[in-house]
């Protein structure tokens, strides 16, 4: 069954991943993840049941840092690519109402 | 002496012996990049002065005896989604075009302990997604081989600066084979090592759990070299693995015999190009005279890995790219209020391959479809990862095809997503199962486009796949001597 | 005849543990450093960037799942919360959703009606947030990153509790046993302790849930007390106009007293939760569990017994002194070099109790240390200061943590123990109040107290009252 995308999808998914698409790139974007759906569906050809899911493909478990204070004043490097900043901090939109 | 025409090896040989030196070759560089470039595009940034300056500091050192690193003075070019510090890192996006990291990647300073000498960034699809490098912000990279076609992707700025001999050998990344699938559309050598190999740390992610550095470079030996000088155990990378023999250089031998070669019978179905698969067979039998013990196989699953491939990237991708929101770094578009204010700037900051992926991969984390989509792919993974398991239990390498074809003319692939990923069908199982896989030149289309041999091998086998790799690389060159052609 | 309703509540209590250093990244978590001075690429989420678990924090995760009985989850991982806010520099917070290091614990609770048990839920680690400043003079907003990456617990409780008594009795539960496991100091107002309320209500009697909220930025106990009391009335109101209570967060404002609904269409509250790859999962070993459980500290309860045991103090001041750790801390260190438990007991259910309280302290913020107490009660027990003396030392002491032995020899403070000079104070006041010496002979007793003071203020307060009035009494015999 062939997965439709609507625009209400597109847009609650534009909301999740703060993207906006103008008119045209919608209707393209409804194409392509329909039809990229579609194929990710063939996986249901395959029976999974009782196979555990992969995240990690190596059993390396358990690292750590010990808690050892290794970082000096790190402003002027966090802050040199800001966009807009003041007093040493990012400058945004304002947040409250 | 042609210095350009050296390999990584030879050059960083002759720098020690004093026939040349760092400074000279870093200046032959800028001289075939200013011939060049204008026609290729391989790189986005390079570096003259700087790229000079460390030349001629380098050759101080060497001079002095304070450095004695393999690849003391070679000129190497970095895929610019590998940070580099006060170099700017854009990885081929507008969301990044004027990001300048304070730190390097690891691998970066791993070269630099070995002596290299950084020349600039290299083009590629933006952020990594993509298989041709056509979607770079910053213009196409074109084939050296042939300037119509693409150079594959994503690390295509890499290969085709090492097929112009614009560099004597580059870095690449490689999540789905943006390493070996460019290498086998450029004509040269690329290899994804183990998943946790090289450290991670200052590559910008897109899938992290797939995502390995790798080398391009014109021989084997190099690519061991190479590997061998940016593998190590990062402790600032909780994925990294603490690996005792990546001294992947005594791998170099010429000698298959006994070798159980592995030839995937799914590998050389419909889809693959006449060419590309007499070329592939041909190696196969070189091998087997060499005494290696070539036999089929099915391999199963191989229609599955795409799939789950896609979903799983584009899963970790679309929160790998959730920083670039035009607070810290890069980008930003002004707007009013804050939400508009991302929007404004991941929309225009962002190219539309990016967005495809970022809005598929945040679809399939969606409430509701989770365990449909994403947790379905890892289950799928977990099959994959035990088809190779088998495999392996019987093979020490699997041989095939890198791509299912040479490289496609320029503005032909993008038009149809789903048909560019099947360019992936071969490379991208080694992503999922996190094995590694060499790429090396095995011939040639009609059209005069380079045709790629692909060999996987077991987790932690980078040695097996080198000497394999080797051993071909030189038969084929004695072959090649003997006939007159090459 | 109204309705009776039922208050249901579960709280989310998030805790600032004491590490030294971020979760993730090698950076401090000391507070007051200058904007974004505490800073790195892996707590700013610059790209590239990769996260490393210290090791420390799973430590203390692990000890108070123990001290709260939960199961540990022998494989845990960490997974990603996606949500673009900017005190959220990846826009995904690390925290842990499909296998939290916790689970199906309980505490104990002392309510009008006895004992109580409160469910845990679970508990899981994750990553704070940076600070969000509103700049007025440019209408805009400041971001400072030093918190995030701070690591944090958040304990989740079962909707176990019925009214704002239980809440805070949990509360403090939850305090008590976190300072005892020196895990966080647990402070409300300063934030390293905060609390989600989840309040439903349903009437009296029915087994099903209502619809809960969840209530946000509530600083003090007073506040959280205050906003279960609103929270409740403000859903009974609308359940008995007819209406329903919809599913929502909301920020209590305290000045105000009233909450408002924080939600947006901007805010989908999806947060797309998936294993991090950039993270190894967590196996925890039989030793490693073991080692912690031998590391637990005595707890409140434990020690109440033993304090009961051991030292001959009042109940009600063992209570008092176990109800704080720094307290008990302080009282066994200071016994432990030699003072009387009953006079340590002292200091602190009068004198210490009383100046915390003037001062709106917490016990935790006690900064006097108990080789000085001890100093302290020496001198008075060597009859070397007098008790008012001893009160002002101490004073002085709570404030600075000064060597009371030094601070009386400077000060001048010390008692005549001269008996030549006292007898000569006490002659002089003896011949300068005559009418009092008479009353004194002819029977007034009181009159001496009259000559005590005097000769106490002759001696600007250094003398031994008793043996002022030791004197008198033998001069006017």
């Amino acid at each position: 069954m062939p997965n439709i995308i609507t625009d209400d999808t597109i847009e609650y998914v534009g909301i999740l991943a703060k993207l906006e698409l103008s008119g045209e790139e919608r209707e393209q974007a409804k194409k392509d993840m329909g039809r990229m759906l579609d194929y990710i569906d063939k996986l249901n050809e395959l029976d999974t049941s009782g196979v555990e899911p992969l995240s990690h493909v190596f059993t390396v478990q358990n690292v750590f840092r010990e808690d050892v204070v290794t970082n000096g004043d790190g402003s002027a490097e966090t802050l040199k690519n800001a966009p807009e900043e003041k007093d040493s901090m990012f400058v945004v939109p304002k947040t409250f109402d | 002496m042609e210095l350009l025409s050296l390999s990584a090896v030879e050059l960083a040989t002759a720098i020690r012996e004093g026939k040349t030196t760092a400074v000279e070759a870093m200046k032959a560089v800028m001289e075939r990049i200013d011939q060049t470039e204008g026609q290729y595009h391989c790189y986005v940034t390079v570096d003259r002065e700087g790229a000079l300056r460390r030349a001629e500091e380098t050759q101080k050192k060497l001079e002095a005896g304070t450095l004695a690193g393999p690849l003391a003075g070679v000129p190497v070019a970095v895929k610019d989604n590998l940070c580099t510090e006060g170099m700017l890192t854009t990885c081929a996006s507008k969301i990044l075009e004027n990001f300048v990291p304070t730190y390097s990647a690891e691998a970066v300073r791993n070269l630099e302990r070995a002596g290299a000498v950084l020349i600039g960034k290299t083009n590629m699809d933006e952020f990594a997604m993509g298989s041709t490098t056509e979607t770079s912000a910053y213009g196409v990279t074109r084939n050296p081989k042939d300037l119509e076609h693409v150079p594959g992707g994503s690390s295509g700025g890499s290969a085709a600066a090492v097929a112009a001999e614009e560099c004597f050998f580059a870095l690449g990344s490689d999540t789905g084979g943006s390493i070996r699938q460019p290498a086998s559309f450029c004509g040269v050598v690329g290899m994804k090592p183990t998943y946790g190999t090289v450290s991670r740390y200052g590559l910008v992610a897109y899938g992290s759990s797939l995502d390995q550095i790798g080398p391009l470079c014109k021989t084997v030996e190099d690519c061991a070299v190479i590997l061998e000088a940016i593998s190590s155990y990062d402790s600032k990378d909780s994925t990294s693995m603490d690996r005792k023999d990546t001294d992947f250089s005594s791998a170099l031998a010429e000698d298959v015999r006994g070798m159980r070669i592995g030839i995937p019978r799914d590998y050389f179905g419909e889809g693959l190009d006449p060419e590309v698969k007499t070329a592939v067979l041909a190696a196969a039998e070189l091998l087997r005279e060499a005494g290696a013990v070539v036999e089929e196989f099915d391999l199963s699953l191989v229609d599955y890995a795409i799939p789950t491939y896609y979903t799983i990237a584009a899963a970790e991708a679309s929160s790998n790219l959730e920083r670039f929101d035009g607070i810290k770094y890069g980008f930003r578009a002004e707007a009013r209020g804050l939400h508009q204010m991302y929007k404004a700037t991941r929309s225009q900051g962002f190219g539309s391959e990016v967005k495809r992926r970022i809005m598929l991969g945040s679809f399939v984390l969606s409430s509701g479809y989770y365990d449909a989509y994403y947790l379905k792919a890892l289950r799928v993974k977990a099959m994959i990862k035990k088809a190779f398991d088998d495999a392996f239990s019987k093979y020490d390498c699997i041989l095939g095809p890198t791509a299912p074809t040479t490289a496609p003319r320029l503005g032909e692939s993008l038009a149809d997503p789903i048909k560019m990923y099947l360019g992936d069908i071969y490379t991208i199982s080694a992503n999922l199962a996190g094995l590694p896989g060499i790429c090396v030149p095995c011939g040639q289309d009609g059209k005069g486009l380079p045709i790629g041999l692909q060999l996987l091998g077991d987790c932690f086998q980078e040695k097996k796949l080198l000497r394999a790799a080797y051993t071909y690389e030189q038969l084929r060159k004695e072959t090649a001597a003997g006939t007159g052609e090459r | 005849m109204a309705k009776e309703y039922e208050t249901v509540i579960g709280l989310e209590v998030h805790v600032e543990l004491a590490a030294r250093t971020k979760i993730f990244c090698g950076c401090s978590t000391a507070f007051g450093g200058s904007p974004n001075s505490h800073t790195c690429p892996v707590c700013t989420g610059m790209p590239g960037s990769l996260p490393v678990l210290n090791r420390k924090v799973l430590e203390y995760a692990v000890a108070v799942g123990l001290a709260t009985n939960c199961n540990i989850t022998r494989y845990c991982k960490f997974d990603r919360k996606n949500y673009f806010y900017p005190d959220n520099p990846q826009n995904y917070q690390i925290s842990q959703l499909y296998l939290p290091i916790c689970r199906d614990g309980w505490v104990e609770i002392e309510t009008e009606g006895g004992t109580k048990k409160v469910g845990i839920h679970e508990i899981h680690m994750e990553e704070d947030a940076g600070k969000l400043i509103h700049d007025e003079w440019d209408d805009c907003t400041l971001v400072d990153y030093n918190r995030s990456g701070v690591p944090l617990i958040e304990i989740v409780s079962e909707p176990d509790m019925r009214n704002a008594d239980e809440v805070i009795a949990y509360l403090e539960k939850l305090r008590l046993t976190i300072q005892y496991l020196g895990a966080s100091d647990c402070k409300l107002q300063e934030g390293s302790m905060r609390a989600d309320v989840n309040l439903s209500v349903r009437q009296k009697g029915t087994e099903e849930f209502g619809t809960r909220t969840e209530m946000k930025n509530l600083n003090s106990f007073r506040a959280i007390a205050r906003a279960i009391e609103g929270e409740r009335n403000r859903q009974i109101d609308l359940l008995e106009a007819g209406e329903s209570v919809v599913q929502e967060t909301r920020r209590w404002d305290d000045a105000k007293e009233t909450s408002y609904a924080m939600r947006s269409k901007e805010d989908a509250q999806d947060y797309r939760y998936f294993p991090d790859p950039d993270l190894t999962p967590v196996s925890i070993s039989d030793s490693f569990l073991e080692e912690i459980r031998a590391r637990q500290p005595e707890m409140p309860e434990e020690k109440k017994k033993r304090y009961r045991e051991e030292f001959d103090i009042p109940d009600y001041d063992i209570g008092i002194i176990t109800g704080s750790k720094q307290m008990a801390d302080i009282f066994e260190a200071t016994v432990a070099l030699g003072s009387q438990p009953k006079k340590v007991s002292n200091w602190l259910m009068v004198e210490t109790l009383r100046l915390l309280k003037e001062k709106e302290m917490d016990p935790e913020d006690i900064r006097f240390s108990p080789e000085n107490l001890a100093r302290l009660i020496a001198l008075t027990e060597d009859k070397a200061i007098n008790s008012t003396v001893a009160k002002e030392v101490f004073e002085v002491m709570f404030e600075e943590d000064v060597d009371p032995e030094k601070y009386v020899e400077e000060k001048g403070l010390k008692m005549v123990s001269d008996e030549g000079a006292l007898r000569k104070a006490v002659e002089e006041v003896i011949a300068a109040n005559p009418q009092s010496v008479q009353d004194y002979r002819n029977g007034k007793e009181k009159a001496i107290g009259f000559l005590v003071g005097q000769t106490m203020k002759a001696m600007k307060g250094k003398a031994d009252p008793g043996s002022v009035n030791r004197l008198l009494k033998e001069l006017l015999s």
